[in-house]
């Protein structure tokens, strides 16, 4: 029962994002979306797993508000936005994928249960990534910290000796935008 | 509570993060149409973790998904950024060519 | 029956977090020479006068009427506003009591993480929500704030859950018979108290609120907005307290009283040190503490869960 609720304020919230008039409430709506997956995660007894999507999804949209408002430049106030293009090929497009993602679904002869469930599904996660499955916590890991630095690269506007100031061999150096430890 | 029916609300999720990011003009708009579309393969997953194989390894695919959505949200807002700085534009229209 | 224990247990948690919070306040406002507002009449002296003060302030909140600003976000603003004391009780409700606890969950960590960062929404909610400059430059400050002691929080939050082998809070209690983890995780247990700061506003981190953008995410507040606001910020310091004392200070451990009694006991104590800390320290500048946070606290939270790893394989192993 739970699990239904759950499940149209996800679908609701979700098409929310794109009717509201704020780009704060956009970003918000999706946070709501996310944390009702989240929850139905949780309800199908994966709690960490649940949990870990409730609290990174929740930071991602405190952070993503800050961008969307930072390149839309919108204040508190509420204004219509409408800003889309091809609106009905969408529309259709969706339509269509939903109708025959159904019909596959309905139609396809899904396998049975195999087996139980571990008891607890945490310790089951880790012993497995921290041994048949280490592969994958190898990549993972490389695609995090390549991520980390490709952002930071892209995005930065100061470049490496911007925090030297004018004067290039003045130590300690006169940072123009200083911070707290004084490097 | 069976696996179809929860294929169906993850097959709604993706649907409603398709025609979001076809159809929205803002590069974070369309992002946010894709966050929707991942959002709905992590219910399809977690499904498939409790009706068919409640083994660990669904739950490792579970977490490269989740990892895959934060790589894409954060090489995206590096990518407008960098659109916002050379054009001052967030419109995925104004951004057709490679050349400024 | 269960059900019946479950609720009489969230109501008596939820009486004990407003008493702690009110005592927290009043001990705040004890130590407060100045800065009263007017109409609450002249700085308190004693401690009488200091203990009325949260119960009069509250009184004449309630009474306020609302002031309004010109096309405010209501929504957003009541969310922001209104989750900080619910989120604060969810987070007391994490904390093992004895029988009386009332979510025993087995990601109980994991769920203070993610409460704590529900924390950043809202304030930024309530900062973006009136339409003032001052509010939203405070919701900022505080999303770069939080920013930065995030990740040395979730390594603290690491270090107890290995040396106890294990994500729940009765665990991590049981695992303290010996020595309370604060004695040899004192980074840890130092890194959890900034951060405990962080997330109510407070002492050297109260820059999102600070004096200088007439109290920031609070400045337009008013009426019983305001009474949830501040009632929400004493109340996290509280609850945060009180997980503090769960996974570093030995939680309901103790001889002669009950767990939840020694849970509310060493909570008080550790609301005193940290309102005191509070009002010793000065405030940190947002933008010179996010550098703090990540070349400073990240690089000695990590060192720390090496050693407390290292500590807990050997007696494991050996």
């Amino acid at each position: 029962m739970a699990f239904w609720v759950l499940a149209l304020v996800a679908v609701v919230s979700g098409a929310l994002v794109f009717k509201v008039d704020s780009m704060a409430r956009a970003t918000y709506a999706l946070a709501a979306s996310f944390v009702a997956v989240g929850l139905q995660v949780l309800l199908l007894g994966l709690s960490y797993i649940g949990v870990i999507t409730v609290l990174m999804m929740i930071m991602e949209m405190a952070i993503m508000a800050v961008y969307m408002i930072m390149y839309m430049g919108m204040n508190p106030a509420l204004m219509p936005m409408n800003m889309v293009h091809g609106k009905r090929t969408a529309a259709v497009t969706s339509g269509a994928v939903f109708l025959a993602l159904t019909a596959g679904i309905l139609l396809a002869p899904w396998p049975g249960r195999s087996g139980d469930s571990d008891p607890d599904p945490t310790a089951a996660l880790g012993e497995a990534l921290m041994g048949s499955k280490m592969l994958v916590m190898i990549i993972v890991s490389a695609v995090l910290l390549a991520t980390i630095i490709a952002a930071l690269v892209l995005a930065l506007p100061r470049g490496r000796y911007d925090r030297f100031g004018s004067d290039l061999r003045c130590r300690p150096p006169t940072d123009p935008q200083p911070g707290g430890v004084g490097r | 509570m069976t696996l179809q029916l929860v294929l169906i609300v993850a097959a709604a999720l993706f649907c409603v993060g398709l025609y979001g990011a076809l159809s929205q003009q803002v590069v974070v708009m369309v992002m946010m149409g894709l966050e929707l579309m991942i959002n709905g393969v992590i219910l399809a997953a977690v499904g498939f973790y409790w009706f068919v194989s409640p083994t660990p390894t669904a739950q490792v695919v579970l977490l490269v998904v989740i990892a895959a959505m934060t790589v894409e949200m954060a090489m995206g807002f590096a990518v407008a950024t960098l659109l916002h700085r050379s054009r001052n534009s967030d419109m995925t229209d104004m951004a057709t060519d490679l050349s400024g | 029956m269960g059900e019946l224990t479950v609720v009489v247990s969230t109501v008596l948690v939820a009486a004990g977090v407003i008493v702690l919070a009110t005592f927290t306040a009043a001990l705040d406002a004890a130590l407060d020479p100045a800065g009263r507002p007017p109409a609450a009449g002249p700085a308190p002296r004693g401690w009488s006068a200091a203990l009325r003060l949260p119960v009069v302030e509250s009184a004449r909140l309630l009474r306020q009427r609302r002031r309004t600003t010109v096309a405010a976000d209501r929504l957003l603003w009541r969310v922001g506003v209104l989750g900080l004391p619910v989120l604060a009780l969810l987070m007391a409700a994490l904390v093992p009591l004895g029988p009386g606890t009332v979510a025993d969950s087995s990601v109980g960590i994991v769920w203070f993480n993610a409460l704590d960062v529900t924390v950043w929404a809202l304030v930024w909610m309530a900062g973006w929500g009136p339409n003032s400059v001052y509010s939203l430059v405070g919701g900022y400050r505080f999303v770069a704030q939080a920013l930065a002691y995030e990740l040395p929080l979730m390594f603290a939050l690491t270090a107890p859950a290995v040396a106890a082998g294990s994500l729940r809070l009765t665990d991590v209690v049981g695992a303290q018979h010996n020595v309370w983890f604060a004695v040899w995780m004192p980074a840890a247990f130092a890194v959890f108290c900034v951060s405990v700061a962080g997330f109510s506003v407070w002492g050297p981190l109260r820059h999102p609120a600070g004096v200088d953008i007439a109290g920031g995410v609070f400045a337009e507040l008013s009426g019983v907005d305001r009474l949830l606001m501040l009632a929400g910020r004493y109340a996290l310091l509280t609850a945060g307290a009180a997980i503090g004392v769960t996974l570093f200070l030995g939680g309901g451990s103790g001889p002669l009283l009950p767990e939840w009694a020694w849970v509310a006991v060493k909570t008080a104590a550790l609301c005193a040190v940290l309102i005191l800390l509070g009002r010793r320290l000065p405030t940190l500048r947002a933008d010179r503490f996010v550098e703090v946070g990540w070349l400073v606290l990240l690089p000695i939270t990590l060192l720390q869960v090496l050693v407390v790893s290292v500590v807990s394989v050997g007696q494991a192993g050996g």
